[in-house]
This record gives structure tokens, C-alpha cells and sequence, in this order.
């Protein structure tokens, strides 16, 4: 279970150097399986997922793990505890393959049979992609979905998805969605999903709304989906533009 | 039979410290296959011929001259050079014959054990004389070890003529202990010719390792592409220089990539001649220190910032 206390994040405006508020007091529970957080762009939503992944240092607050307080604990520290962090932009690497990155998330030199069980989760074929580097040669398709299967080796109890669907050229919503609930399955833990996307929000089993760097609503699906829907209906000259 | 003499003839004249180094420059825990010459602290410790590859002693000065027949397929020549004696200095001078459709591996390097207070330096100079259309792959390790105040140093010198259709792969690798190192290589590269250098540096402490590259694209369609990586740490102090002149049509790349950290300096300075309108050259150079967000990858799968740092400099020089 993921407790954040208080949580407020103050960073610089790179324009004016004042500073600016990206998150304020923020008070949430995760204990769900999956729980979506989603609101507009700027809400603060990368920022929330950074800081539980120990990215960011909170300004105020405090973070609890299974009721250890891990405010204090470095990245490294928080991966051990089990937080898995996928990143909205997969970082590229010259000269480290497929393999190693897989190897470092599975904590041992991993066999070709099991690379070959995860890449096959996110649609890729081992043979072709076991010693690719992690280079510029990879799309970002490729990348993100190499992202997502190092997440899933690392069997993480709390997974973080910062925007996964972004980028998954030909692979589908259903898969994405068919492996959140296979990682489930294995870790018994919570998959946190950073989106935008109703496809992805139709699975929560909670949903956070941010807006303004403020929780503005948590609850079930059925609470906040209808909500969502709802709000934020473009005005007559765009919807005639749609 | 011939070969377990030759076998206890390397581990009389080789101690422990000798093999050591012999298996970090050229792989070699047992006698090599093939043709061979093992010098150690200054003398020869190992050789052998084959029905095509010739290994001759030099009269006139140090060194060897390894002639290679025409025709010659899939054989190797290893020629490691061991120094462990503190304050030996030597320059040896090799010379490779190769000649015309063979295609063939050779393996050189060199490693230096210093415990003394001594300098202790190591200069090879070797010519390549590629024939007609022959393969050539080249592997040079450099080493050092020893705890000594004595500096090891090691300025190899390559010379290179490739004629029409030959080619060249080269690699040469310098990963630790060296001090000071000055790496010259010189090519020729006639019509239809190929060259490929690839360069793999890392220093650390005081060390100070400059590269020069000096490739003359002689003939129409010859190419050249050299690939420099290097990860420069602490103190150290790392130069690359490479010029390339293109005088027919010809197609000439050079790129060096390097990774700074700590307090340590890297130049890279490119040179691109075209003295004939279908010359192609290139040149691309990148210095920057490892980028926050790859370590911050690492660490959210469980590594150390230093462990983060470590699998990312092994990759680059992989």
C-alpha cells in the first residue's frame, strides 16, 4: 500500500525564476490494483509518479510504503523495496543491449528462454531484438514497449507507468492492457498508470484526478468516469472543427 | 608433441606476472594456433612458422618481419610483447607483408608490468603492406599493471599501405593502466581499398593517451571509417586527432565519441581535405558526461549510482 502525506513539490520557473507550486498538499491512499491518475496536461502527474519513484524530492510531505516511511530513501533504495518506474520517454543507452537492460531489471543474467517469454509479452520476438542496442536503431515504439517488459521483469509490487500508450505504433491497447493484468497476476501489487486515455481509464479500479497540482476527485470508476466524461467538452467552434 | 615443447619452453622463460599480461593483450592462456612471436622484457620467448606465414628476425635493428603468401586463407599470427622489467625501454620495429588474395587475423599488443620507480616504455612501430585484394584484421590490445611510481608507457605506431581491393579492420584497444601513451597510425589507401580503425580508450588518473590519425584516400572508391570511443576519468587527459585527404572519389568517416566524468579533458580535433569534387567526407565528434536520466534509469532497476555508472562505461567501450 502506497501512502502520500502532504505532499507538496515547489520547482523554479526556468523563464522568471520564481518559484512555482507543481504540486499542493496532496493526500492520497493506493491499494488498489490498478489506479489511474490522469487530469490535464501540467497538472502535475509526472511529477506525482517521479516523486513516489524517489525522481523528484517532495518540497513537503511524506511517503509511506506498507506503512515504512521511504521519504528519505534514495531511487536505488525504493527500486529494492519493489517501485518499478517506466518513463514516459525510454532513455537510449550506446552499446547496452536488449539483454543487459532485461538482465539488470531480472537482477541475475537472464536466460534466452525467459527473454523470450518477456519480449513476447509486449509483442516483440526475442530472436530479433535479444542484441539490438538500446540506440538510436530502436523506434520509440520499440523502446516503450522494451520499457514496459523491463517492468515486468523486475516484478515490482508498486509499477509505475508514466503514459505507456504513448508511442505503441502497431501494438494494441488489449495487449497493454492484457499485460497489466498478467503483472497483476504475478506480483499481487499495484499498477499505477500515469494516462489520458479512456481505454486505460476503463480499467482502474480507482482513478485520481488532478488538476492544478490538487487531487481534485479520487474514487472507483464508476464515480469518476462519468464525471470525466462529462467535463471538458470542447466549445461549439472546436466541436464543429472535430 | 611439438607443441607441449614449445608449451614448457614459454612457461620456463614466462613467470606468472608474464602470462598475466600475455592473457589480458592477446587472450592467450596456451599456446596460440598458428604462427607466433612472444617477446618478453626485450627478448624472444615463443615462436613459431607455418608453411605459409614466415616470421624472420630483423638485422639491421629490434623487430620482425612476418611475410605472409599469397593465397593464404583463415591463418593467424599472434605477436604479443611483455615487458615486467621496471625501466626497460625498447622501440621494435615489425613489419607485415601480406600478400595478394589472402585473408588473414593477426594479433598484436602489448603489456607493461611496472613495480618499480622506473620508467618503463614500449615503442612499436608497425608497416602493413597489404597486396591486391587481400583481408587483414588487426587487433592490438594495450595493458598495464603494477603498483610502481614507474610510468608505463607505450607509443604504437602504425603504418599502413593498402593496395587496390585490400582491406584493413583494425582494433585497438587501450582499457587500463597505461600513463602516457602517443598512438600514431598513417594509412595509404589505394583504388577500390578499404580502411576501418576502430578505437576503444579509457583513462583515468594522470593518464594522458593522444590519438593521431593521418588517412590518405589515394585511390577512386577507396573509403575510410574510423570510429573512436573513449571514457575519460579523474584526471586524465585524452586528445584525438584525425585528418583525412581525400584525393580521388572516395567515401571518409571519421566519428569519436567520448564520455567525460570528473576533472578530466577531452579534445577532438577533425580535419577534412577534398582535393577532387567526388570526395565524401565526414566527420562527427561528441564529448559529454553521462546523461542524469540514464543513471536515474539504472537506479530505478535496482542499481547503485556507481553501479549505474559502471555498466554504462562498460557498454560504450563494449
Amino acid at each position: 500500500m502506497l501512502e502520500l502525506r502532504n505532499i507538496s513539490f515547489q520547482a523554479e520557473n526556468e523563464d522568471d525564476g520564481k518559484e512555482i507550486e507543481i504540486l499542493r498538499n496532496v493526500n492520497l491512499t493506493i491499494e488498489d490494483r490498478f489506479v489511474a491518475v490522469t487530469g490535464p496536461n501540467g497538472s502535475g502527474k509526472s511529477t506525482l509518479a517521479k516523486i513516489v519513484a524517489g525522481i523528484l524530492t517532495p518540497t513537503e510531505g511524506q511517503i509511506f510504503l506498507d506503512g515504512t516511511d521511504i521519504t528519505d530513501k534514495s531511487i536505488t533504495e525504493r527500486a529494492k523495496l519493489g517501485i518499478g518506474f517506466a518513463f514516459q520517454q525510454p532513455v537510449r543507452f550506446k552499446g547496452i543491449t536488449v539483454k543487459d537492460l532485461l538482465s539488470i531489471a531480472a537482477g541475475k543474467d537472464t536466460a534466452m528462454s525467459e527473454i523470450c517469454s518477456m519480449l513476447s509479452e509486449v509483442g516483440l520476438c526475442a530472436r530479433d531484438y535479444v542484441n539490438r542496442e538500446i540506440n538510436a536503431s530502436l523506434s520509440g515504439g520499440e523502446l516503450k514497449r522494451i520499457e514496459i517488459a523491463m517492468i515486468m521483469a523486475r516484478k515490482s509490487r508498486l509499477a509505475i507507468f508514466d503514459e505507456p500508450e504513448a508511442g505503441i505504433d502497431l501494438w494494441s491497447f488489449q495487449s497493454l492492457i492484457r499485460v497489466f493484468e498478467k503483472m497483476h497476476e504475478q506480483t499481487k501489487g499495484t499498477i499505477l498508470i500515469i494516462s489520458h486515455q479512456e481505454r486505460i481509464l476503463n480499467i482502474a479500479d480507482q482513478i485520481v484526478l488532478l488538476s492544478d497540482g490538487r487531487i481534485e476527485k479520487t474514487g472507483s470508476r464508476e464515480e469518476i468516469m462519468p464525471d470525466l466524461l462529462g467535463a471538458g467538452q470542447p466549445c461549439r467552434t472546436l466541436a464543429d472543427k472535430l | 608433441m611439438r607443441h607441449s615443447e614449445q608449451s614448457g619452453i614459454k612457461e620456463e622463460i614466462m613467470d606468472t606476472i608474464q602470462q598475466e599480461l600475455l592473457s589480458q593483450v592477446a587472450g592467450l592462456h596456451e599456446v596460440p594456433e598458428g604462427a607466433y612471436n612472444i617477446r618478453a622484457n626485450g627478448e624472444l620467448a615463443g615462436r613459431n612458422t607455418t608453411a605459409n606465414i614466415d616470421i624472420i628476425t630483423k638485422e639491421d635493428r629490434s623487430g620482425i618481419d612476418i611475410r605472409i603468401r599469397p593465397g593464404t586463407k583463415s591463418e593467424s599470427v599472434h605477436i604479443p610483447v611483455v615487458l615486467s622489467k621496471s625501466g626497460l625501454k625498447e622501440s621494435v620495429y615489425n613489419d607485415f607483408f601480406v600478400g595478394e588474395d589472402s585473408d588473414v587475423t593477426i594479433v598484436a599488443g602489448c603489456g607493461i608490468h611496472n613495480s618499480g620507480s622506473a620508467a618503463s616504455a614500449h615503442s612499436g612501430i608497425h608497416r602493413f603492406f597489404v597486396e591486391k585484394n587481400a583481408k587483414v584484421r588487426y587487433v592490438e590490445k594495450h595493458y598495464g599493471s603494477g603498483d610502481g611510481s614507474g610510468e608505463r608507457i607505450m607509443n604504437p605506431t602504425t603504418e599502413i599501405h593498402l593496395a587496390e581491393g585490400a582491406v584493413l579492420e583494425m582494433e585497438t584497444v587501450q582499457i587500463k593502466g597505461i600513463d602516457s601513451t602517443v598512438r600514431t597510425t598513417s594509412a595509404e589507401v589505394a583504388q577500390g581499398a578499404s580502411l576501418v580503425i576502430r578505437e576503444k580508450i579509457m583513462t583515468h588518473g594522470k593518464q594522458r593517451a593522444e590519438t593521431d590519425f593521418k588517412v590518405d584516400m589515394a585511390g577512386a572508391d577507396s573509403s575510410v571509417n574510423l570510429i573512436s570511443r573513449s571514457v575519460a576519468k579523474e584526471h586524465s587527459t585524452q586528445i584525438f586527432r584525425s585528418r583525412i585527404v581525400g584525393n580521388a572519389s572516395c567515401h571518409g568517416h571519421s566519428e569519436c565519441d567520448a564520455i567525460i566524468m570528473d576533472e578530466a579533458s577531452v579534445s577532438a580535433i577533425p580535419e577534412l581535405t577534398a582535393n577532387d569534387i567526388d570526395a565524401n567526407l565526414i566527420h562527427e565528434a561528441a564529448i559529454g558526461k553521462i546523461a542524469g536520466e540514464q543513471l536515474i534509469k539504472l537506479m530505478t532497476l535496482g542499481l547503485t549510482e556507481k553501479e549505474a555508472e559502471e555498466q554504462i562505461v562498460n557498454g560504450f567501450l563494449k
